[in-house]
C-alpha cells in the first residue's frame, strides 16, 4: 500500500510539473497575473508530492518490504540501519528518484522564497525547471520505476553492494546530486533570460546564490567521493582520471568558472552572454555527467551494471535540453547587450582570465572523456584515454591559473595597478621562495618540479591571508581598527580568501602524493618484516572473525621506527560479504597530519606467504581538508547579506565604510 | 591603438591560444591512447613489443597462478584465442576465474604481456562492453543485449571450458 501511495504520489508530481511548465510560460507571455501565479503553487505542490514518494520508498527499505522489487535488489534484513536509509540511493531507480526531490525542492525554494524575483522572471524560470521535472519524472515512471512490485514476494533481498555500505559513501550521492541539479537553477535562469531578452546585475545576484549553494555541495560530494575511493578501494590512490570522476568533475569546472563570471555581470553588467552560455555548459556538463554514468557506456573503474536503454533515455532529455537552450541562446543572445571591452589588468579582466582557463580545462577533461566514446560511436577502433593525457594537458593549464590566484582579489575594477598588486603580495612571494628552497632541502628525491608546486601551494595560501591583512590594514595602525574592520568586511570577501586559501591546502596536499609517494609490493610469511620509508613494518599473522554481515580476514601489521621502537599496530583486513560473497578490501591507514601509512592486504599466494602492499602518503589528507575549507568558504560567501534569498535589497552603506578597494566583490 | 584594433588583437590572442591548447590536446592524445584488443585480435595481428594496449577478455579457469613476490600469471581468453598475462601487485577484489578482466599493458621482448594495471569493476553484474563486444565477435555470447555477463559456464555446463 506505501508503494502504490510513492507511485501514485510520482504520477501526480508529473501531472503538476506540467501545469508547472505550461502555465506559468503561457502567463509570462500574455503578461496574465494569474496564470503566472500558478507557478508557485505547482511547485510547491510538485516537491510535497516527490517528497511523499521518496519517504514511501524509503519506508520501504527501513521495513525491508521485499515485494518492492528496488529493495529486493538492493536491500537486505541484515543490513545496518544507516545502509537500509543510504540504500534508497545506492541503486539506480532510488537515485533518480533522490535527482527529482533535489530538483523539485530547489523549484520549490525559488517559489517560495523568490518573492523580490520580477513576475515574469519568475514565471519562466519556474517553467523552465518544471520541463526539466517532466523530463525525469518521465524517465523514471517510464523506464526506471521505484515501485513496481514482485511476485511472490523474495524471502530475503540481494543486499547493497558492500563497498557501497559506507559512510562516506552514503552521502556522497545526495551531495553530488544537490551539485548537479543546483546547476539546474543556473541553467533555467539563463534560459528564462534568454525569453525575456534581457540580463542585468540584478539577474547575475539572484543567480549567484543557487550557484554557490550548487558548488558548495559538488566541491563536497567530489571531495567524499575521492575519499572513499582513497580508503575504500585500497588503491592508495585519490583521482584516477576515471571517466566516472571525469563527470563530476567537468561541471564543477564550469560552476567555478560560473562563480566568478557572474560576479562580472553583477559588478560591471558585462559578459553577459558568456555567463548565460556557461550556466547553460555547467547544467548540460551535469546532465552528461548522469548520462555517462546511468548509461554504462563507458568502461570506467567505477561502473556498475547498467540497462542500456535507460541510457538512450537520457540521451533524449540530453539532445533535448542542451540543443533546446543552445538553439534558444543563438537565437537570442546577439539580442543581449554587451558591456564592451575592458582592460586586462583589472578585476574583470583576472575574472575573464580564470573564466578561460577554468573553461578550457573543461575542454580538455571533456575530450579525454569523450573521445573513446565518438570514436566507438563512430564504428572506429576502441580505445581508453590514460592518465597520462590529462596530466599532459589539464596540469599545466592549471599552473597559470594557480599562479594568478592571489593577484584577482587584489586588483581594482575597471583598471588596476598591477605594480601595487605585486607589492601587497610581497610577503607571499618571500614564504613561497622560502618554501622552495626548504622543501629542495629537505626532499631531493622527488620530481624537480615538485618544490616549484609546493610553493605555489604557500602563495595561493599565503596570498589569500594577505589579501585579508590588507583589506582590513593590519599592522598598520592599532590592531583595535583592524578588528573592527574585519568584522565589518563583507561576508563575501571573507568567503573567496577562505575557499581560495582552501585551493592551497588542497595543491599541497595533492602535490605530496604525487611527487613523493612511496610504494612498497611484498610477499612475506608470518613473522617476517619489510620496510618503507622510514618505517619497519612486522606481519604478526591473519586472524579470521565475524562482522555483522561479512566474514574478514584481518592481518596484523605492527609498525616500529629503525630504533626499533613500537609506533603503532595497524589490522588490514579482507572481508567477505555473506549474502553476496562478494570480497572487500578494507585498507588500513594510519592518518598523520603531514603522511598517511596505508597497508592493503592481497591473497594468500600458496606457500603460505602473504602478498601486502604499502604506501607512504605525504600530506595527503590536505587534500579533503583543503575541500572541506573551500566548501567552507563558499558558505561564508552564501551568508553574505546581499546574496540571502529573499533579501530586499542589497546593502551598499556597510561595505563603503573601508576603503575603496574593500569593496570586494 | 583604437578600439577596433583593440578587438582584433583580442581575437587573434584568443585563436592562437585555442590552437596551442588543440594541439596540446592532439598530442597528448597520440601519446596516451591505448587501443583495446581482444586476444583473436593479438593473435591476428601479431604482439608488436611496447606497444601499450588494452587486453580484455574472460579470466581463463584454473589459469591464475601466484608466484614469487606478489607475481601473478593468468590467461585471458575469448573462447577462441587466449593470451597468457603476467603482473606484479595486488589484484582488484572482484579478479577470479571466469569473470570479464581488463588490463593495460604491453608485451615485451618475449612475447610475454605484462600488465601494470588490472582493471577492477565495483559491481558483481558488470562486465565492461568492450570485453562483451569482444565475446560477442568471438561468437560466444548469449547475453540479451544488457550488459550482464553471462559466464561460459552457464551455456555449456559448468566445467566445460574449451
Amino acid at each position: 500500500m506505501i508503494a502504490e501511495t510513492g507511485h501514485f504520489a510520482l504520477i501526480l508530481a508529473l501531472a503538476l510539473a506540467f501545469i508547472q511548465t505550461v502555465l506559468p510560460f503561457l502567463g509570462a507571455q500574455w503578461n496574465d497575473p494569474r496564470l503566472m501565479a500558478t507557478g508557485r503553487p505547482a511547485a510547491q505542490g510538485q516537491f510535497v508530492l516527490v517528497l511523499i514518494s521518496f519517504l514511501a520508498l524509503g519506508a520501504a527499505f527501513v521495513t525491508s518490504d521485499f515485494s518492492v522489487a528496488t529493495v529486493a535488489a538492493n536491500s537486505h534484513t541484515d543490513k545496518p540501519m544507516i545502509f537500509k536509509i543510504a540504500g534508497v540511493w545506492g541503486n539506480h531507480e532510488g537515485s533518480m528518484l533522490l535527482w527529482v526531490l533535489i530538483l523539485s525542492l530547489f523549484g520549490a525554494a525559488v517559489a517560495t522564497f523568490g518573492r523580490n524575483l520580477p513576475d515574469t522572471l519568475k514565471a519562466r524560470v519556474l517553467s523552465v525547471q518544471g520541463s526539466i521535472s517532466i523530463a525525469f519524472l518521465l524517465f523514471m515512471l517510464l523506464s526506471s520505476n521505484p515501485f513496481t512490485r514482485l511476485f511472490p514476494a523474495p524471502f530475503d533481498g540481494n543486499g547493497l553492494n558492500p563497498i557501497l555500505q559506507d559512510p562516506a559513501l552514503a552521502f556522497h550521492p545526495p551531495f553530488l546530486y544537490a551539485g548537479y541539479v543546483g546547476f539546474s537553477m543556473a541553467f533555467s535562469f539563463a534560459v528564462a533570460a534568454l525569453l525575456e531578452g534581457r540580463v542585468d546585475p540584478a539577474w547575475a545576484r539572484w543567480v549567484r546564490p543557487w550557484t554557490l549553494a550548487a558548488w558548495c555541495s559538488l566541491t563536497l560530494g567530489i571531495a567524499m567521493g575521492s575519499w572513499w575511493a582513497y580508503y575504500e578501494l585500497g588503491w592508495g590512490g585519490w583521482w584516477f582520471w576515471d571517466p566516472v570522476e571525469n563527470a563530476s568533475f567537468m561541471p564543477w569546472l564550469l560552476g567555478t568558472a560560473l562563480l566568478h563570471s557572474a560576479i562580472v555581470v553583477e559588478k560591471r553588467g558585462a559578459l553577459k552572454s558568456w555567463t548565460i552560455l556557461l550556466a547553460i555548459f555547467a547544467f548540460s556538463l551535469s546532465l552528461v555527467g548522469t548520462f555517462l554514468v546511468r548509461s554504462g557506456v563507458l568502461t570506467s573503474v567505477h561502473a556498475f551494471a547498467v540497462d542500456p536503454e535507460r541510457g538512450l533515455i537520457i540521451l533524449g532529455i540530453l539532445v533535448l535540453f542542451i540543443g533546446g537552450s543552445l538553439g534558444l541562446y543563438a537565437w537570442r543572445a546577439p539580442a543581449l547587450k554587451g558591456g564592451g571591452l575592458f582592460a586586462p589588468i583589472s578585476r574583470e579582466g583576472a575574472l575573464l582570465v580564470n573564466n578561460l582557463i577554468l573553461a578550457t580545462g573543461a575542454l580538455t577533461v571533456f575530450v579525454g572523456t569523450l573521445y573513446p566514446l565518438l570514436l566507438d560511436a563512430l564504428d572506429g577502433p576502441k580505445i581508453s584515454v590514460g592518465p597520462g593525457f590529462f596530466n599532459m594537458t589539464f596540469v599545466p593549464l592549471m599552473v597559470p591559473l594557480l599562479f594568478l590566484v592571489p593577484f584577482g582579489p587584489m586588483l581594482s575594477w575597471k583598471r588596476a595597478d598591477i605594480a601595487a598588486a605585486a607589492q601587497r603580495l610581497s610577503v607571499a612571494a618571500g614564504v613561497s621562495i622560502f618554501t622552495l628552497a626548504l622543501v629542495f632541502y629537505l626532499r631531493s628525491d622527488g620530481p624537480w618540479m615538485a618544490p616549484f608546486a609546493m610553493a605555489l601551494a604557500v602563495w595561493i595560501i599565503i596570498g589569500a591571508v594577505s589579501e585579508i591583512s590588507w583589506r582590513i590594514r593590519l599592522f598598520r595602525g592599532p590592531f583595535k581598527d583592524a578588528w573592527q574592520r574585519a568584522k565589518h568586511l563583507p561576508r563575501s570577501a571573507w568567503g573567496s580568501a577562505i575557499a581560495h586559501a582552501g585551493v592551497g591546502v588542497m595543491v599541497a596536499g595533492i602535490v605530496g602524493i604525487s611527487a613523493w609517494r612511496e610504494e612498497v609490493v611484498t610477499a612475506l610469511p608470518v613473522g617476517e618484516s619489510f620496510r618503507i620509508e622510514q618505517y619497519e613494518l612486522r606481519f604478526d599473522g591473519v586472524e579470521t572473525h565475524e562482522g555483522p554481515n561479512f566474514t574478514a580476514q584481518t592481518a596484523q601489521v605492527t609498525v616500529f621506527t629503525p630504533e626499533g621502537e613500537q609506533v603503532a599496530v595497524m589490522t588490514p583486513e579482507k572481508r567477505t560479504y555473506t549474502v553476496s560473497q562478494m570480497p572487500t578490501t578494507e585498507a588500513a591507514i594510519r592518518t598523520r597530519w603531514i603522511e598517511d601509512l596505508y597497508i592493503v592486504l592481497g591473497d594468500e599466494d600458496g606457500t603460505g606467504s602473504w602478498v601486502m602492499r604499502a604506501y607512504v602518503n605525504p600530506i595527503v589528507p590536505w587534500i579533503w581538508i583543503g575541500a572541506v575549507i573551500m566548501t567552507f568558504g563558499g558558505m561564508v560567501s552564501l551568508s553574505d547579506r546581499r546574496l540571502r534569498v529573499g533579501a530586499p535589497k542589497a546593502a551598499k552603506g556597510r561595505v563603503g565604510k573601508n576603503s575603496k578597494a574593500g569593496a570586494h566583490p | 591603438m583604437t578600439k577596433k584594433q583593440k578587438r582584433t588583437s583580442y581575437i587573434l590572442g584568443g585563436l592562437l591560444l585555442l590552437g596551442a591548447i588543440v594541439s596540446l590536446m592532439l598530442f597528448a592524445l597520440s601519446e596516451n591512447i591505448a587501443y583495446f584488443n581482444s586476444p583473436s585480435d593479438i593473435v591476428e595481428k601479431g604482439a608488436v613489443p611496447g606497444e601499450r594496449i588494452r587486453l580484455g577478455g574472460m579470466v581463463a579457469e584454473d589459469s591464475v597462478k601466484r608466484g614469487e613476490d606478489a607475481l601473478i600469471t593468468f590467461d585471458v581468453t575469448d573462447f577462441a584465442e587466449t593470451v597468457s598475462v603476467t603482473y606484479r601487485g595486488l589484484v582488484p577484489d572482484l579478479f577470479r576465474e571466469g569473470q570479464g578482466v581488463i588490463v593495460e599493458g604491453a608485451f615485451n621482448n618475449s612475447n610475454l604481456f605484462i600488465a601494470d594495471t588490472v582493471l577492477a569493476k565495483h559491481d558483481e553484474n558488470y562486465t565492461p562492453p568492450e570485453v562483451t563486444d569482444a565475446l560477442k565477435r568471438a561468437g560466444d555470447w548469449q547475453g540479451e543485449g544488457d550488459a550482464k555477463g553471462v559466464s561460459h559456464d552457464k551455456k555449456y555446463g559448468e566445467g566445460s571450458y574449451p
